[in-house]
């Protein structure tokens, strides 16, 4: 594999302005900062003169550069220059706001700019642990900003929090291992002095998984996997690629991509999130359809624990030797120990992807549809349903000029009012559609979907629509902080069930939303919102967003959290899971016994009692 | 000791005003109004379908197509001749609304209604509750159930004020008028079997063809919690089929959420006052048919006063669910397999039907009549043959409704009108049944009559009369149960000290007695004593301290009314309760006629002093509370009936211990 030196595959992640580049106890170090990261799917180039120090946000989502707001004329804006939608202006999003919310561009909210070094306790540290870390040469790190960016991941009330300059427990240390053999160090050095260790990978985390637990009395160390960031071989005899685990998704394709392969998992925070994250919290990517969710491309995992090291002895693409392991690991969300390399079944990069939408008169049709298409099982690599209040979101999302955006809804607008008269603005709805494959079969397959779809009144919309409603789920994630300085505050949160209970636990949930907020004392009426974003053979998985304005609430975060426990209440109650993708940690843990018995809460607590008995890794989330 | 906590006062609950409906009919065209534009309010998930495209969704639901498959099975017969029989029992059953039909019955009883009654009243506000819960949510009516009148009625208002006309479930006795039957499927009604038990197909139709009708918010849906007409006017222990149907989709997540509306109506004067009274007495009750309908024609000529009608506050299934029931128990079976509800469910159903009977009585308009008729009851019962002085009804009548309305009675009392005039102008609608002469009032229990009776007869005479005078009665009991049952409990207790944990105990066993008789939500012991003792306390009957209970001085008077109000059912119970340690062998079906013959027996030897204990109604009530109580078995099969003396002894003893 001489295609893949070091050197070429080394990536400096995106924590550059936290890695320790100037300490002099980091002399090793000298990594080139990476141009920027372009994935292949969306995001443009990005130029090289870009400062380290201000690639990620350190109180928001993403990159510093890229970012709404509203410009001098009070039109709304992308900044940056990595996405499509970048440099654009955004004419609906400002009535869209303001209609949605009743948000006002004088009421601002702003974030504290800069982070306050001092508002950081300073660090617990276990001298002995730190002197014999630095006998192995692991670069670490107790610097404020370092700490504080590896505190949190990306749920509400951690953000909120950062906005406002409060900060927590953070963890007292940050340690980069460099490969497998550094982390076995920092484990073993842990057990011998007594040191809780949490993972960190990307730091995407939507479940307060990497907050680190108020009651820890031990020297807190963040174990940062963003320098293990190889490509370790390809074997394309068997299409799989050994890679170290703190790579992040978006590098993994395009160097897999450099060979011609790719893993095709794609995650949305697949710019940011590293396999070892997904691993750990049993990940799911768009095009699951013809790549398969995380367990089904993973074929070895090395992890290593308290105990010592576990793996399997061979790479056998199935086994019946009792329970699989994997499976402990596999959503083990960091309680047990580092996963540090990982195979993964690659593919050959699709010959030909062609995006697609189709409108339906109702959701109802919308999810029907989908159920048929599951029943066939035909999906295409990707197969998404928007509700009408997302289809509405969508709209006013659309840049100004731009002829790849040209006008899904005025083109769409002209023929339901001309040609298919009967189709409800305010009820219809939109799929969004991602073929893969040779040209032939794509188009093939493309003419099964819709003909299915045309069943239950579904007209096609274009390849434009489809396209811009992927690219709009990067660029999603970046208007909670738009809203955030506007008095409005979100989320998104999701869940699997059957079938059948698909439109219910999508309508009660919305409607248990709207009442709740009402009950709490919000003043406006909230956005409720879900999408369906995957089918499998006997259910689906169901994304809600919701977001509301906060003006004139006291404790706008607890609202909100009282209001995500409710919809997740109503969930269970419905029939749903309690997370399809996105883990348990710490924010729904009170759920886990209802969901898997006592008696499955017992063998998980059995495992870790066995693995970690100290609690070493002891991030508390699940059990 | 603090009550407040638990409930709140009586006394304080608001309640809206009432509009007379019939105003307006008096004043405009009734035809016009007949044709009028008629646009409700629907539900705002709706999607408008056909009657037809509806019974089509149920023979093509999941549901039944499951059960219909089962029963194939089972039958050894195809699947196409059970769905084929599906059919023919949804055909028998289903409603088929029409304007058309409504328009007509609108024109006819607006001339019937001005010609009965004076007024209509209506709370308004209500209805604009009810437009909103319509819109919002599928709605289930539930109005209480005293007369034939009442569905009727019910359209019409829903009607008059451009709300969604309900679909009814009606019982298959209306069937057998063939003309009046039809016209009311078309107005609406649906026709459930009496009893279909075992027969799972026809459960299965009957079930989703209410659950579609709901889930689509089609329209609303109603019933009778009570099942069938109180021919006593008190409220009926809630039957609980249709509620569970009804409660279904909201529990297996189906909808979001469902509103319950209690609805209120009370009639001055029933129109089937003297036929209950027959009925209850063992005259078997006329098969329903058109003829004898129109013969009712006589009614048409009496002024049966003012109809109040009150739509309650909708109550939120969702919200009696909280915290109540664990919804996620239906994960783990399809929902088109019919299970049994367990018992969570039907624990949590049979308190959410008791709510809600209460709360129909609770808004129930009582007029002074019915103070009226407790007077005149209890002095009938104390043998005072020449009657009460006008004055000294009056003066009671003005003491008891003011107890009345600390006990928080919806009273309909005219304030500015002297006392003694409200009272000629009550009795005077009522002259039917009381007897004034020389200033004197009594009930017309003399009654005039053809040729020698029998002194049978003539005491059954009476007892029509003592009966429809108690249906008035009864309207109120619901008002005075509680503190009934208290000062019964401490009647019994040892005269001097009264002692809280005796009168706990004596008023948990009258209470436990008494449940099939009165509305006594199951397992709310501890709150109705509180209950009760709060409101002594407050109205200063009663002082108590940590052990004991004291009687105030003008608590007497008090206790005494109270006392006597349960009397008639605690001598009733008593004397069924001696019959049967009387018996060695007895069938179920024998022992109506033969308890009467016995009541009768000691009736006319003077040995009992109630005579309304002729009531079948409390004999059942009676029987049925044995049964629950293990004094009585049923033996199955055979319908014979095996009695523990002992026990039945021993009951007969407390209940007379005085």
């Amino acid at each position: 594999m001489s295609g893949f030196s070091d050197n070429i595959m080394r990536l400096s992640g995106r924590m550059l302005s936290q890695y320790p580049a100037q300490r002099d106890w980091d002399g090793k170090l000298t990594m080139a900062p990476h141009p920027g990261i372009i994935p292949t799917f969306s995001i443009v180039t990005l130029s090289d003169n870009v400062p380290e120090q201000e690639i990620m946000k350190w109180n928001g989502w993403g990159y510093s550069d890229s970012k709404f707001l509203y410009n001098k004329k009070g039109q709304a804006e992308f900044t940056g220059k990595r996405y499509r939608l970048s440099g654009m202006i955004i004419p609906g999003l400002r009535e869209w706001m303001e209609s949605t919310f009743s948000a006002n561009l004088q009421h601002k909210t702003p974030a504290a700019p800069i982070l306050n070094s001092s508002a950081v306790q300073p660090p617990t540290l276990n001298e002995a642990f730190l002197k014999e870390l630095k006998s192995t040469g692991i670069p670490f790190s107790h610097d404020a900003e370092d700490r504080v960016f590896r505190s949190h991941g990306h749920c509400l009330h951690e953000i909120f929090a950062l906005r406002e300059g409060k900060i927590g427990r953070v963890p007292d240390l940050v340690v980069w291992p460099n490969c497998h053999n550094d982390v076995v160090k920092i484990v073993e050095l842990a057990c011998k002095h007594n040191v809780c260790l949490i993972p960190y990978g990307g730091g995407t985390s939507v479940s307060s998984a990497l907050e680190c637990p108020p009651e820890e009395t031990r020297s807190i160390v963040s174990l940062d996997t963003s320098q293990m960031n190889r490509i370790l071989w390809i074997d394309e005899k068997n299409l799989t690629a050994h890679v170290e685990a703190g790579i992040v998704g978006q590098d993994l394709e395009r160097l897999l991509n450099e060979s011609g392969y790719c893993t095709g998992h794609e995650p949305d925070s697949m710019e940011f999130s590293s396999l070892g994250g997904w691993v750990a919290t049993r990940a799911s990517g768009m095009k699951k359809n013809i790549y398969g969710n995380i367990e089904d491309l993973v074929v070895h995992i090395k992890m290593v624990t308290p105990r010592g090291v576990i793996e399997k002895s061979c790479q056998g693409p199935r086994m019946s030797t009792g329970p699989d392991v994997h499976h402990f690991i596999m959503g083990s969300e960091g309680t047990l120990g580092v996963v540090t390399e990982v195979t993964m079944k690659i593919r050959p990069m699709p010959e030909y992807q062609k995006y697609g939408s189709v409108v339906f008169p109702n959701f109802e049709m919308g999810v029907a549809c989908l159920r048929e298409v599951a029943r066939q099982r035909c999906a295409p690599a990707s197969i998404r349903l928007m509700d009408n209040e997302q289809f509405k979101f969508g709209h006013a999302l659309k840049p100004q000029v731009s002829s790849i955006f040209t006008s899904f809804l005025d083109g769409l607008k002209k023929f339901y009012i001309t040609k298919f008269k009967g189709f409800d603005p305010n009820r219809l709805c939109v799929a969004t559609l991602l073929f893969e494959g040779d040209r032939e079969k794509v188009l093939q397959h493309e003419k099964q979907v819709y003909d299915i779809a045309a069943k239950f009144g579904g007209l096609a919309a274009g390849e434009d629509n489809g396209q811009r409603g992927y690219m709009l789920t990067f660029v999603i994630a970046y208007l909670r902080d738009l809203g955030m300085d506007y008095y409005v505050i979100g989320e998104s949160f999701e869940t699997s069930m059957p079938w059948d209970r698909v439109l219910d636990i999508c309508r009660n949930v919305k409607a248990r939303i709207v009442r709740e907020c009402k009950d709490k004392g919000v003043q406006f009426p909230p956005l409720s919102t879900c999408r369906v974003t995957q089918t499998y053979d006997a259910g689906a998985c169901v994304y809600f967003y919701f977001a509301f304005n906060y003006r004139g609430l006291s404790d706008p975060v607890h609202v909100y959290e009282q209001v995500e426990h409710a919809a997740r209440e109503e969930i269970l109650a419905n029939g749903g899971s309690l997370s399809h993708h996105h883990g348990v940690g710490k924010l729904r843990k009170e759920w886990m016994r209802e969901s898997i018995s006592s008696v499955g809460m017992g063998m998980l607590k059995s495992v870790k009692d066995y693995v970690d008995p100290n609690n070493i890794f002891g991030n508390r989330n699940l059990l | 000791m603090r009550y407040e906590v638990l409930f709140e006062d009586p006394m304080l609950k608001k309640r809206d005003d009432f509009e007379d409906m019939l105003e307006e009919r008096r004043n405009s065209s009734d035809l016009r109004y007949a044709l009028k534009c008629y646009t409700p309010v629907l539900y705002k998930g709706l999607t408008p379908c056909k009657v037809s495209e509806l019974k089509q969704m149920v023979l093509q639901s999941d549901q039944l197509g499951y059960v219909i498959t089962q029963v194939s099975k089972e039958k050894g017969v195809t699947s196409d001749e059970v769905t084929g029989e599906a059919a023919a029992i949804l055909e028998e059953m289903a409603q088929r609304l029409q304007l058309s039909t409504v328009r007509f019955f609108a024109f006819t009883l607006s001339k019937v209604f001005k010609t009965l009654f004076r007024s209509i009243c209506i709370n308004e506000e209500g209805l604009q509750r009810l437009q909103q819960a319509i819109h919002n949510h599928p709605v289930v009516l539930l109005p209480s159930h005293r007369s034939y009148m009442d569905f009727l009625l019910m359209s019409y208002i829903l009607y008059t004020y451009d709300l969604a006309l309900p679909v009814i479930a009606a019982g298959m006795d209306f069937m057998g008028m063939k003309v009046v039957g039809e016209m009311l499927r078309m107005s609406g009604a649906f026709f459930i079997r009496r009893s279909f038990g075992g027969d799972k197909l026809y459960w299965a139709v009957f079930s989703e063809y209410v659950k579609i009708m709901l889930k689509n918010g089609y329209a609303p849906v109603e019933f009778f919690l009570e099942g069938t007409r109180s021919r006593t006017a008190k409220s009926l222990t809630p039957k609980l089929g249709l509620l569970n149907i009804v409660m279904d989709p909201f529990l297996k997540g189906e909808v979001f959420d469902i509103s319950l509306v209690p609805v209120s109506i009370s009639y001055e004067r029933t129109l089937e006052e003297a036929l209950y009274a027959r009925e209850l007495l063992g005259v078997p009750k006329p098969k329903e048919s058109t003829s004898g309908l129109f013969k009712a024609r006589k009614i048409l000529s009496e002024d049966y006063g003012s109809i109040h009608v009150y739509f309650g506050q909708p109550v939120s299934v969702r919200s009696l669910a909280e915290s109540r029931v664990n919804r996620s128990q239906f994960n783990l079976i399809p929902r088109h397999i019919p299970t049994r509800p367990s018992e969570e469910i039907l624990s949590f159903v049979n308190d959410s039907a008791y709510r809600l009977v209460r709360a129909q009585e609770e808004n129930m308009v009582l007029k002074p009549w019915v103070l009226l008729a407790f007077v005149l009851l209890q002095k009938q019962a104390a043998e005072e043959k020449q009657g009460t002085a006008l004055d000294e009804l009056t003066e009671q009548a003005v003491w008891l409704r003011d107890l009345s309305r600390q006990y928080g009675a919806f009273l309909h009392w005219p304030d500015h009108i002297p006392p003694s005039e409200v009272v000629s102008s009550s009795l005077s609608l009522h002259r039917g049944l009381v007897r004034i002469s020389e200033g004197r009032v009594q009930l017309a229990l003399e009654q005039e009559t053809r040729g020698a009776i029998t002194p049978e007869e003539e005491l059954l005479n009476k007892a029509v009369v003592i009966l429809s005078c108690a249906s008035y009665r009864n309207q109120a009991l619901n008002v005075f149960i509680r503190p009934a049952l208290l000062a019964s409990a401490i009647h019994t207790a040892a005269s001097n000290r009264k002692r809280k944990t005796e009168i706990y105990n004596s008023f948990s066993f009258l209470r436990n007695m008494f449940s099939n008789e009165f509305i006594l939500c199951p397992g709310a012991t501890v709150q109705d004593f509180e209950e009760a003792c709060y409101l002594l306390v407050k109205t200063g009957t009663l002082q108590i301290n940590q052990q004991e209970v004291l009687i105030t001085e003008r608590g007497h008077r008090t206790l005494a009314f109270l006392t006597s109000v349960l009397d008639p059912f605690l001598q009733g119970y008593q004397v069924v309760c001696r019959f049967l340690c009387e018996q060695d062998g007895l069938t179920e079906k024998q022992f109506i006629p033969a308890v009467r013959k016995f009541i009768i027996k000691h009736l006319l030897t003077g040995r009992l002093r109630y005579t309304e204990v002729l009531s079948s109604d409390l004999q059942k009530n009676a029987l049925a509370a044995l049964i629950r109580l293990g004094a009585v078995q049923k033996i199955k099969g055979y319908g014979t009936l095996k009695l523990n003396k002992v026990m039945l002894n021993s009951l007969e003893d407390t209940l007379g211990k005085k």
